[in-house]
């Protein structure tokens, strides 16, 4: 093979979604059986590695030879708006240990199981609420505007000390920060603002005796104003994005599945496994987790060099059939629990036990507390986020 | 990584330095790890895990992504 037949065949990534949008672009899928740690081209013609395998994802995540810090040479970038997401105020989930683990056990206690436990019932008096008030005198919504951003919003600003009532300030802030086609200079206007917005918070807290994870925070008096509210911002917009859309899309495959759906209803105690399987089946990050080799190291066969670009599809891996038998099939009943939906390695989900806790009680309001559920648009017409960094859907018009 | 089905004392070993958080031990293994209030991390409850809690132990060493939980014969 010539170097010009090898250069025609290098992948562009994001490469183009298929037939199902459940599913990953069928090139991933390809490059997992075929060709598992290859070369994709990004959107300024640098190539970077792929890996695409669900045993090489979750070794590479505990390689600390792969660097999560947006500043070091070849780290990938999809677009300049997220070369300036990944490095303007870095928070945490940009930096290695031990820096890393300094900041991020700030917040392991706000997270614990146990904590996450005690704030079910008002998690799931939040849900009751907005079903009822999507659902009172209508018998159709758009289930992400009315339920699925809501639910996330409202407990996320709960424990951060936010108030919820500048929800549609907040909002329109982290959609600028996670839309694909936003340019570096949309990125840091938006950025400063939301860390202008947040430190201005956490000033206003510092007189206050509040048990919020903010008003902790600025009390703790270990961390600058700019850090407190470069960790708030992060909090703020992963908190309610990615639970929001996996409400969406879960339901959505739910209903495409109603077979599935029905099981559901009929056993209750299938709804842990049944986040975790919509988890893996969705794995809503859809570009790819970003790292770069700081020595080299051999992934999957493949010799990695320092300062060459990895990124991480765990959309193939989440359908690695070598993991999950019969992968793209949705399965409620199997056990899904090693899914790499939250990552793997030191910087996997922080917020994982809350968002589970979110899912599990989102789903089970909607499904049994809406028998008749049902798509009001036809599936062709559901407007997909392949423009966003947390894949999902735009709006979900749905009926009762 | 030993079987949990062996007839021998297993003892578990959590390595808090490594430990961040996620809580995937005491999610999975809820008899034999919890997480302090302090500091959220890991705490083992049961080191010696009985025959019903191992294969749940063998669960969540696997599960933890930061490579802090080992399950291990008890040599001594």
């Amino acid at each position: 093979m010539t170097l010009a037949d090898q250069s025609t065949e290098v992948l562009a990534v994001p490469a183009s979604r298929g037939a199902c949008p459940f599913d990953p672009p069928p090139a991933y899928d390809q490059a997992r059986e075929q060709n598992p740690v290859s070369r994709v081209q990004l959107f300024d013609g640098s190539s970077v590695w792929m890996l695409t395998r669900h045993q090489d994802i979750r070794t590479a995540l505990q390689d600390h030879r792969l660097s999560a810090d947006g500043t070091k040479p070849g780290f990938p970038f999809l677009s300049p708006g997220r070369r300036q997401l990944g490095t303007q105020s870095a928070s945490f989930i940009r930096m290695d240990d031990p820096e890393h683990a300094r900041l991020r056990r700030m917040l392991t206690s706000d997270f614990i199981i146990k904590r996450v436990e005690a704030l079910r019932p008002q998690v799931k008096a939040i849900a009751a609420d907005l079903l009822d008030t999507m659902t009172r005198g209508k018998n159709h919504a758009d289930l992400v505007t009315e339920f699925a951003f809501p639910l996330p919003s409202l407990v996320i600003c709960l424990l951060l000390g936010v108030p919820y009532e500048d929800h549609g300030y907040f909002q329109k802030q982290s959609h600028i920060l996670l839309s694909a086609g936003s340019s570096a200079e949309q990125v840091r206007v938006a950025r400063d603002d939301l860390n202008g917005y947040i430190k201005n918070l956490a000033e206003a807290k510092r007189d206050h005796d509040d048990e919020d994870i903010i008003s902790r925070l600025i009390h703790r008096d270990e961390l600058t104003p700019d850090e407190i509210a470069t960790m708030g911002t992060l909090l703020l917009v992963a908190g309610h994005e990615t639970t929001a859309n996996m409400t969406s899309l879960s339901i959505l495959t739910l209903l495409r599945n109603p077979d599935q759906l029905k099981r559901l209803r009929e056993d209750p105690g299938l709804i842990r496994g049944a986040v975790e399987e919509m988890l893996r089946y969705l794995s809503i990050i859809h570009q790819g987790l970003a790292r770069t080799a700081v020595e080299d190291l051999e992934i999957g066969g493949q010799r990695i060099r320092a300062g060459e670009g990895v990124l991480l599809m765990i959309n193939a891996a989440n359908r690695d059939h070598e993991a999950f038998p019969d992968a793209d099939a949705v399965d409620v009943g199997r056990d899904a629990r090693r899914h790499l939906a939250f990552g793997f390695g030191v910087h996997q989900c922080l917020g994982q036990p809350l968002a589970r806790a979110e899912l599990q009680i989102a789903l089970d309001v909607l499904i049994n507390g809406l028998p008749n559920l049902r798509l009001a648009a036809p599936f062709e017409d559901i407007p997909f986020r392949d423009d966003m960094l947390v894949y999902g859907v735009h709006s979900l018009p749905i009926a009762w | 990584m030993v079987s949990p089905a062996e007839d021998v004392k297993l003892r578990v070993v959590a390595d808090r330095s490594k430990c961040m958080g996620a809580g995937m031990c005491a999610l999975n293994a809820p008899e034999v790890f919890d997480q302090d209030e302090d500091e959220g991390l890991v705490v083992v409850l049961e080191p010696e895990p009985s025959a019903e809690h191992r294969y749940a132990v063998r669960d969540a060493v696997n599960l933890c992504p930061a490579s802090a939980l080992r399950f291990e014969k008890d040599e001594a």
